[in-house]
């Protein structure tokens, strides 16, 4: 069944990897390449999930995180993190943010595709 | 117009005024605001010098002589260049001891010798007590001739009964006056700062009247509003008389030279200088513009003294009226009558001012130097219980009127006689001879006890013989022949011309021989003998007093005393309540919480003394610290060695507080580099993370997509190559990162190679076109060169500077927008050095991050877009042209875009091969 997912994340050729896997589960993808005008896309089109880098321009990964997490209407969205900072304490910070997975960079495709299938299950 | 009661009542108004001053000056004192403690009232306190000698004398004697007045100016003057060593070492030493007298000062250096300091008082009194009477005479004769205005007429020397003669007032006067100035307490070395501020205000007032006469009696002889002066020409007469002073002559030269050292002697050693230069001092640094201020001041009132006595001379031609009085009989002859009144106002404040001061500090060595110790010895060494304070204070009252009914006796009796005419220069003299003692005592350790009071003695008869004996002469009460023929009629010892030496006049006869003889004596009864304990101590304290700051008396003591009796004996002089805080303050200084838990060693009993010698002076202090204390005689031997460990721990503690210095500075180093190396580890931290961040970056994208190559082989054909072609350059920037971070790593930790060669910029700037001709060409930008054409020479590494500049070029090429870039390369020399730079017309940089972008990994996004690249092309850029001696630095253009530009210091264009 076709999900809406939003990439947002700064490094092109991550996107293009991340937008043909996603694709190629059949979901409908839109991209942002900086963390305001990700949130910007999360208020306005409401995905079912969003793939979420850290280190970004402008509004950083955490910062887009909590804004959506403090905004109820917001609250279906599932959020997978990925992040090259491949530290514990960032994971852990992540995940108390309220994110609903956290990968390292560089990830698997197959556990990706996998984690979100698992996360888009448990939003219906 | 001017009356007997006016003149009085001006006299007690202004003496009113003076005590006044004192008054509010002590007030001050006691709040901590000294008045006193100011250069400029320290050097007019030293014109007490100038007494009423002068004011009335100089006319005088410039009338008889001519410019003879001059030397007893001159000798000051010339003195006072050398107050930097000789006066700056007699302040710091009476400060240290608690000096506070001439005979004191003398007696401390010789061993705290009690005969010594009896002695230069017994001198001192016999030589000043007739300067006194000059004073004495002075202000009553001023006064009766002031009366008589507006005649001109001369006093004679009545004999009237005491009750009516002016003079007898005058001395009860100043006697009551001088016990409210000077023995309001007992501590003398506390300084009477009241007497100070009268003194220095009395030395303005004198100063005026002198001038303002001087300035009339000028006006008149340049016919400018001044009165009318007869005129000289025609009067063979008055012209001999004038001839001294018209044709001025400084033979007979050794005249010259004596009475200017006597005068120099006397500045610093009449017991009254002595007083306001060194025991009144409140700051050594005032002496600095004592230097030239006193005798700026002896210059002001010499000024005028010439023109006066011409003026005098030939207003009273007829002799009649005596030159001394010129500066009064002047006004009056002249009519005019305020300034008279103010002239006997100056004349007043010049006497005052010497008996104030010449008789404290009289009244101080009598006290402290004769009449202590001779009760002292009555006492047995052991005093009365009784307030000796106040009975010091009483001796010294009683001392101060004896002084000044001394003074009036010898006027009473010496009257109009010659021996009260030149006792200036004589009473000079007899000072003169603490000269050898005093000086050579702060400049030679060799000095002993015997040696200064057979000096004195020697010197002292001499001069009794030389000069006094034959003043008495002249006075008619010894037979005139004694002066011709010596005693018993052995001429070669006839008082005025000893051992056959004629032609001198008589007071450079006296001062010859008496100096002589009192030198002689020092040295040769001195050299009798090595110095012991006591006297080697004292020398050390004396003569090295400009090495130390702060001079103290080394702790040379030993044996058994009681704190306890050593504050009663300290109370009973200086009272309860001075006594504790005294003992409270030493304590403090020596980490004891209370006096009384001080330990009963050397430097409390030191202590003692010291505090004692302030009220009772050096020698008594001593007996009488003796009186209550045990002590045992210290060898000279021992006393060496005790300065001897006195000055090693002071150059140990020296070297201690050297090493501490140092393991401060070590401490704080070791500090500093802790705190760089904490630093580096934070950098080294945030390196590690940031190459960690960059590293993972591209194998992220390079996993992706060779699991998505790998897991579906049914990809389309074409996004197979674009994505094989990420892959490629993925593993590009990966491979380019771990050379930059190499190559960084390499330059910041110094082991890169450098190769140093002249290179010209003008060929590194093609080279690195070349370079980055295909990303230029691709993006389809152009480039403008704007390059000097002189070979821009430098030294350096020209394969380092080409990775600059294609790191420059680059950059610039990635952020000029696609088609429409243009860049521009200008090479131009600024100053000693070669520019290069580098300007594109992209978006330009944010001001705020100017200079971030040289940090590594700090990349200027581009329209929010991740520019590529790995961040460390500029940190490296920087890396290497600060290397070679340049600098690099990031600007905007005026129009758009960011300009990137780097200087280099010029090489000379002939080494390049």
């Amino acid at each position: 069944m076709s999900k809406r997912i939003l990439i947002i994340d700064d490094e092109p050729n991550i996107v293009i990897s991340l937008e043909f896997l996603m694709m190629r589960e059949g979901h409908e993808v839109r991209v942002a390449r900086d963390g305001e005008s990700g949130l910007a896309a999360v208020r306005t089109h409401r995905p079912d999930l969003v793939v979420l880098d850290v280190m970004m321009p402008k509004l950083d990964g955490f910062a887009v995180l909590e804004a959506v997490r403090a905004d109820p209407s917001l609250a279906g969205t599932r959020i997978l993190m990925l992040t090259a900072k491949g530290r514990e304490a960032e994971q852990n910070k992540g995940l108390a943010l309220g994110a609903d997975a956290y990968m390292p960079k560089p990830f698997s495709t197959r556990s990706l595709v996998d984690k979100v299938k698992e996360l888009l299950a448990t939003a219906d | 117009m001017i009356t007997g009661p006016l003149i009085i009542g001006v006299s007690f108004a202004y003496l009113g005024l003076l005590f006044a001053i004192a008054y509010w000056a002590d007030r001050r004192a006691d709040q901590g605001r000294s008045v006193i403690a100011h250069p400029t009232v320290y050097a007019l306190s030293l014109a007490v010098y100038c007494t009423a000698w002068t004011f009335y004398g100089s006319v005088g004697r410039a009338a008889e002589t001519g410019l003879g007045f001059l030397p007893i100016y001159l000798g000051p003057t010339l003195i006072a260049l050398l107050w930097g060593s000789l006066l700056l070492k007699m302040v710091r030493v009476s400060k240290a001891e608690r000096i506070t007298s001439i005979a004191d000062f003398i007696a401390s250096r010789y061993g705290k010798s009690q005969a010594l300091g009896g002695l230069v008082t017994v001198i001192a009194v016999i030589g000043v007590v007739p300067y006194i009477a000059l004073q004495l005479k002075a202000i009553a004769w001023s006064f009766t001739i002031l009366q008589h205005y507006p005649e001109v007429r001369m006093p004679d020397h009545s004999s009237l009964s005491f009750w009516r003669d002016t003079a007898f007032i005058v001395a009860l006067l100043l006697a009551a006056f001088t016990i409210l100035f000077g023995t309001r307490q007992l501590d003398a070395s506390e300084r009477h700062e009241g007497m100070v501020a009268a003194i220095a205000f009395e030395s303005i007032v004198k100063l005026t009247a002198f001038l303002a006469v001087g300035l009339l009696v000028t006006l008149g002889f340049l016919g400018l509003n001044g009165p009318e002066l007869p005129s000289v020409v025609g009067d063979e007469r008055l012209a001999s008389m004038l001839e001294p002073l018209l044709q001025p002559s400084v033979a007979p030269s050794q005249d010259w030279f004596a009475i200017s050292l006597l005068a120099a002697l006397a500045v610093m050693l009449l017991p009254r200088q002595f007083q306001v230069a060194v025991v009144e001092n409140s700051d050594e640094r005032h002496l600095r513009r004592a230097v030239w201020l006193f005798p700026l001041y002896l210059l002001l009132i010499n000024l005028f003294v010439i023109p006066i006595a011409i003026a005098g001379l030939i207003t009273f031609p007829e002799g009649g009226v005596d030159a001394d009085t010129f500066m009064l009989t002047l006004p009056i002859a002249f009519e005019q009558p305020w300034l008279a009144l103010l002239v006997f106002i100056g004349g007043l404040s010049a006497a005052t001012g010497m008996v104030i001061v010449e008789t404290i500090a009289l009244s101080t060595m009598v006290s402290n130097d004769l009449v202590l110790p001779g009760l002292l010895r009555r006492w047995g060494g052991r005093p009365p219980a009784a307030d000796l304070g106040r009975l010091l204070l009483n001796i010294r009252r009683g001392a101060i009127v004896v002084v000044l009914l001394l003074g009036y006796l010898y006027y009473r009796f010496a009257g109009e006689a010659y021996a009260l005419v030149s006792i200036g220069l004589i009473s000079f003299v007899a000072v003169a001879q603490f000269a050898p003692a005093v000086i050579g005592g702060l400049y030679w350790r060799g000095g002993t006890r015997e040696g200064a009071l057979a000096g004195l003695l020697v010197g002292f008869l001499v001069w009794m013989y030389t000069l006094l004996l034959p003043s008495f002469a002249k006075s008619g009460w010894l037979p005139p022949v004694f002066m011709e023929s010596g005693p018993g009629g052995v001429d070669i010892l006839a008082p005025l011309a000893l051992f056959g030496l004629v032609g001198w006049n008589e007071i450079t006869h006296g001062l010859f021989w008496s100096l002589t003889a009192n030198v002689g004596a020092f040295i040769l009864i001195s050299s009798l003998r090595d110095p012991n304990a006591t006297e080697a101590a004292q020398a050390r304290i004396f003569v090295d007093a400009l090495r130390q700051r702060h001079p103290t008396s080394a702790p040379l003591w030993r044996g058994s005393a009681e704190i306890a009796e050593l504050m009663a004996l300290a109370e009973r002089f200086l009272g309860v309540a001075r006594t504790r805080d005294a003992f409270a303050n030493y304590a403090a200084s020596r980490g004891v919480a209370a006096p009384t838990e001080l330990p009963a060693d050397a430097g409390t009993v030191v202590f003692a003394e010291t505090l004692l010698s302030g009220a009772i002076g050096s020698a008594s202090a001593r007996v009488m610290v003796a009186s209550v204390t045990e002590e045992e005689t210290l060898g000279l031997d021992e006393v060496l060695d005790i300065l001897d460990e006195a000055s090693q721990i002071r150059a140990y503690s020296h070297q201690l507080e050297q090493k501490s210095q140092a393991l401060e500075e070590a401490t704080a180093e070791l500090r500093a580099a802790n705190l760089r190396l904490t630093e580096l580890d934070r950098l080294k931290d945030d390196f590690m993370s940031s190459v960690t961040h960059e590293l993972r970056t591209p194998l992220a994208s390079i996993r992706a997509f060779s699991e998505i190559l790998y897991d579906d082989p049914e990809i389309p054909l074409e996004q197979r190559k674009r994505f094989l072609g990420i892959l490629v350059s993925e593993t590009e920037r990966l491979s380019r990162l771990v050379n930059q971070v190499l190559d960084l790593a390499k330059i910041e930790s110094g082991h890169a190679d450098w190769r140093t060669e002249a290179v010209a910029l003008q060929q590194v700037v093609e080279q690195a076109i070349a370079a980055t001709e295909q990303l230029i060409e691709d993006r389809g930008i152009q480039v403008r060169l704007d390059l000097d054409s002189r070979p821009a020479v430098v030294w350096g590494d020209r394969d380092r500077l080409v990775q600059v500049l294609v790191n420059l070029l680059s950059n610039a090429a990635k952020f000029a927008p696609e088609r429409t870039g243009c860049l521009e390369v200008r090479l131009f020399p600024v100053a000693a050095c070669w520019r290069v730079c580098v300007a594109d017309n992209g978006p330009g940089i944010p001001d705020d991050q100017l200079d971030l972008v040289f940090e590594k990994f700090r990349q200027s996004s581009i329209g929010g877009h991740k520019p590529a690249g790995t961040g460390l092309g500029l940190p490296i850029s920087r890396q290497i042209i600060e290397n070679l001696g340049g600098h690099i630095w990031a600007e905007n253009r005026p129009v758009k875009g960011a300009n990137l530009c780097f200087e280099l210091p010029a090489h000379s264009a002939e080494t390049l091969d």
